[in-house]
């Protein structure tokens, strides 16, 4: 007879619930290890909605749209097969949603609604009022609460992941966490570990739009094993995000979709209240700039054009690291009503009224594309991925799944706006019937593997434990914090170049050395918050390093990874069809020819080492670049 | 002159088992400072108002745009967000407290469990067949519908409706304003109604809604604005009509 498998799942976010709730259903019990309660994970920070092609607009939309505009939004880097899938079955999984119980918001007939998005020509985004993740999040925690009633699933809420307990074969047998709370360290044994950790937005300090938790750590502890990254250079920073020493907050794109201008002041010296500068003297760049989009330019765009009035043309507003978003020349009474949620954001935390004052705002790292390395098996008869094959979302070490922005799955080397909430449901959801599938093919049984694996691999957590509580350094984990971000959002953020690249590295590498010499000021042993922080650290300065060198190893600008001095510039004023034009297309062609691969990193003695693996273009052959003109 | 600061005085507990105790912290003022990131500001460096180097103050906190509900705590005597109270808009010394109505497990850290083992005992969920495509959605909701369906699905389980309950506590049974709400929200869905007797059946038993005093508490300290009294108030009839369809013997 069969005995029930073991999961494990680390994170409780959209992609962790939803692979525990298809694991679930498949029969096998799981346990969900999360640093906090499941229903406060960063999956409810998404605000705008989750893409889903329903064509009730009348605009003649079609999932084969919904594939090309994610493709090229990506610059062709994603596999094409899971994004073929994906958008295959958003529809589905909405329904899904909305028979959890998921307020989505309703036209007059009482369907769900759509908006328009970033990126896209037809409205395409279904949407709950502005608060669209932490609805999802909602629905699948509730539906996960059902099977933790009925015994199926068991939390482990403030257990802290710290590394995979592996076979005589290398295949993943369970892990070893922390209890945040007492601090102990123990072990647990599975017969399949999904990870589901999240994005990795601190690795930038405070200029992160992610929550505190959203470190990579969880990511970083498995490439240390030696489970791949892929694609880590392709780093989403969104535009206009308010300033504050704690965290960045997002302002939405909506802001400048619905007339928001952005401007600094010609004198950067200038002290006086932006009011009452004169329009003529101020620049508004993006307009001068691109005077057929204007303000509203896609995201990578903007970011780059705001990194160069302030970084290369020294205009930032008083001399600091920030731009005017101005919303005062609108009618109150209109942005009121189309913006009501981020003007009160700002209202909350800027403690001044965007109506009356312009916004302050700066570029912030936002999605990480790239993350750990994951397989999909290709399905000969449609051309997707195939449903249920064990290979989806396998890492490369055998019984180790990661689904959600942990992964680098479908969003190439840029992401498009609204895609994120459905690769998180999408990816867990497959993850979870993958394991699934996974288990029928396990002879071995649980407690095969020896008692002395987990007992050393306790001991040798429990060792790193004592060294750092016990080290009297004379560094500061939340100072050296401060300073990855500084490294991270001024060296290899919007603008690279290999020089700097370098430069950060050799600075990462110091951080690095660092970090080994804290002093934790921290005697007692029960919650102990700054232990948990330093080793997180740790291997925040690591995730760095691999981003970093992944950056410097790609000589080309291709989605949010932009190296100017290897740029390909767009012919103006030529068409498809012109010499000129078709010169460009060659050129393009080309560098697809040399770049368009995944870039592997893993973990070596001397640091990140780098590989290139081929993408799988059979959906979507790459004809023609990207023209936003 | 002094240079201006930021004066707070923080209740402190080391353990859930020792006695707690008080400790004042002054750090340098920072126009902008919110309550989270001043508590930051201290864990960088925990020296206290006399100078005492001491342990880094614990508290709860993540999304820090008021989503996640992670960072409750008692501010000047309210229980509220600690990431969206700005610092300028407080009274000083800023007096911080753990929430009372929960286990504490260190300084400003309590244990919530509570809030979602309640959700389990009022069933707080819609049961669907599975996570799979059905091939068609839920049945068809008004924006009438949905507009009052969504103040509630803002809940982010804070736990600041029960901390103002003067029902709600330690030695009390009651699940509080938020799970009731949360049976309305249920209640309401097309589907979700299904399982609306047994849900009711729930909070007519012990710890249900016949322990709510009525001292309208939850509603004025909800950071998400939710009409958790409305919700309370329409629950009442919808048990009454139940009790008499129990006793009578109709369906639903």
């Amino acid at each position: 007879m069969k005995r029930p498998r073991k999961v494990i799942v680390i994170g409780g976010g959209l992609g962790g619930l939803w692979a525990a709730l298809r694991v679930a259903e498949a029969g096998h019990q799981v346990d969900i290890f999360s640093l906090f309660e499941v229903k406060r994970s960063h999956s409810v920070c998404a605000q705008g909605g989750i893409n889903a092609c329903f064509d009730t607009k009348g605009e003649r939309d079609s999932v084969w749209q919904h594939i090309v505009d994610t493709l090229k939004g990506g610059a062709y880097l994603a596999n094409q097969p899971p994004v073929k899938s994906m958008c295959e079955e958003a529809p589905g999984l909405i329904r899904t949603f909305e028979r959890m119980g998921v307020t989505f918001s309703r036209t007059a007939e009482g369907l769900m609604d759509l908006r328009l998005f970033g990126g896209v020509k037809n409205r395409r985004t279904v949407f709950a009022g502005a608060s669209t993740g932490q609805q999802l999040l909602y629905g699948v925690d509730q539906e996960v609460r059902r099977q933790e009633a009925l015994g199926r699933v068991q939390k482990y809420e403030w257990w802290e992941f710290l590394s995979l307990v592996k076979d005589g074969q290398g295949v993943c047998k369970g892990i070893v966490a922390m209890n945040l709370r007492t601090m102990d360290v123990k072990s647990f044994r599975a017969d399949a570990v999904i990870l589901a950790s999240g994005g990795m937005g601190q690795v930038f300090g405070h200029r992160s739009t992610n929550s505190t938790n959203s470190t990579g750590t969880a990511a970083c502890r498995v490439y240390q094993q030696g489970a791949w990254f892929a694609n880590s250079e392709f780093f989403q920073f969104h535009p206009t995000a308010m300033l504050g020493d704690d965290k960045t907050r997002l302002m939405s794109e909506a802001a400048r979709g619905e007339g928001g201008r952005i401007w600094v002041p010609k004198d950067p010296s200038d002290r006086r209240k932006a009011t009452q500068i004169p329009e003529h003297e101020r620049l508004y760049f993006l307009e001068d700039w691109f005077p057929s989009y204007g303000n509203t330019v896609p995201r990578d765009v903007a970011s780059r054009a705001i990194w160069k009035v302030i970084h290369e043309m020294g205009l930032g507003v008083g001399g600091e690291d920030k731009v005017y978003l101005d919303l005062t020349h609108l009618n109150p009474g209109f942005i009121e009503q189309r913006l009501h949620a981020i003007l009160d954001i700002y209202r909350k935390f800027h403690g001044a009224d965007p109506v009356h004052e312009p916004m302050e705002i700066y570029p912030s790292a936002h999605y990480a594309m790239g993350g750990l390395w994951v397989d999909f098996e290709n399905d000969k008869t449609d051309g997707g991925m195939k449903p249920g094959s064990p290979r989806n979302h396998a890492t490369n070490i055998p019984g180790l799944y990661a689904c959600g922005e942990c992964d680098y799955g479908y969003h190439g080397a840029n992401r498009l706006g609204a895609n994120s909430l459905l690769s998180a449901s999408f990816s867990g959801r497959v993850a979870g019937e993958a394991v699934s599938n996974y288990l029928k093919g396990l002879q071995d049984e649980l407690q095969a593997v020896p008692e002395q694996r987990f007992n050393d691999e306790i001991a040798r957590q429990r060792t790193i434990n004592k060294q750092l509580t016990e080290t009297q350094g004379k560094e500061n984990p939340y100072t050296l914090h401060h300073e990855l971000g500084e490294i991270m959002s001024s060296q290899v953020g919007v603008v690279r170049d290999n020089t700097t690249l370098q430069e950060a590295l050799s600075s990462l590498q110091d951080l690095e050395q660092r970090s080994q010499a804290v002093s934790l000021r921290e005697t007692n042993t029960w919650s102990n918050q700054a232990l948990v922080f330093t080793r997180q650290l740790q291997d925040m300065i690591k995730l760095g390093q691999v981003i970093t060198a992944s950056a410097l190893a790609r000589d080309e600008c291709r989605g949010a990874h932009y190296k100017p001095a290897f740029e390909l510039t767009q012919p103006k004023d030529a068409y498809p069809g012109d010499p000129a034009y078709e010169a460009y297309r060659e050129a393009w062609k080309q560098q697809n020819e040399k770049w368009l691969k995944t870039t592997i990193t893993e973990q070596s003695d001397s640091g990140p080492l780098i590989s290139f693996q081929p993408v799988d273009l059979s959906v979507l052959p790459p004809e023609e670049p990207r023209d936003y003109r | 002159m002094m240079d201006k600061t930021i004066d707070l005085d923080i209740r402190r507990q080391d353990t859930p088992y020792s006695p707690p105790y008080w400790q004042g912290f002054s750090i340098p003022y920072r126009e902008g400072h919110n309550v989270v990131s001043a508590l930051m500001a201290i864990r960088e460096l925990p020296i206290t108002r006399n100078g005492d180097r001491v342990d880094p103050v614990a508290w709860e906190f993540n999304c820090m745009e008021e989503v996640c509900g992670a960072c409750s705590m008692i501010i000047n005597g309210h229980p509220r967000q600690a990431c969206s109270t700005l610092i300028d808009t407080l009274e000083q010394p800023i007096r911080l407290e753990p929430l009372s109505k929960f286990p504490i497990v260190r300084d400003l850290m309590v244990d919530r469990s509570r809030i979602f083992s309640d959700l389990k005992k009022v069933r707080a969920w819609i049961e669907i067949d599975g996570a799979w495509d059905i091939h068609e959605g839920a049945p068809r909701i008004s924006p009438e519908a949905w507009k009052e369906n969504y103040l509630y699905s803002r809940c982010m389980s804070c736990g600041c409706c029960m901390e103002a309950c003067p029902q709600y506590g330690p030695e009390k049974v009651f699940v509080g304003p938020a799970s009731l709400a949360a049976v309305r929200l249920m209640n309401n869905h097309p589907t979700g109604s299904y399982l609306k007797k047994q849900r009711l059946h729930a909070i007519m038993a012990e710890g249900g809604i016949s322990d709510c005093g009525n001292a309208q508490n939850c509603v004025r300290v909800c950071p998400k604005e939710i009409p958790l009294t409305t919700a309370i108030g329409e629950l009442g009839r919808q048990s009454s009509l139940q009790l008499l369809r129990d006793l009578f013997g109709k369906s639903q």
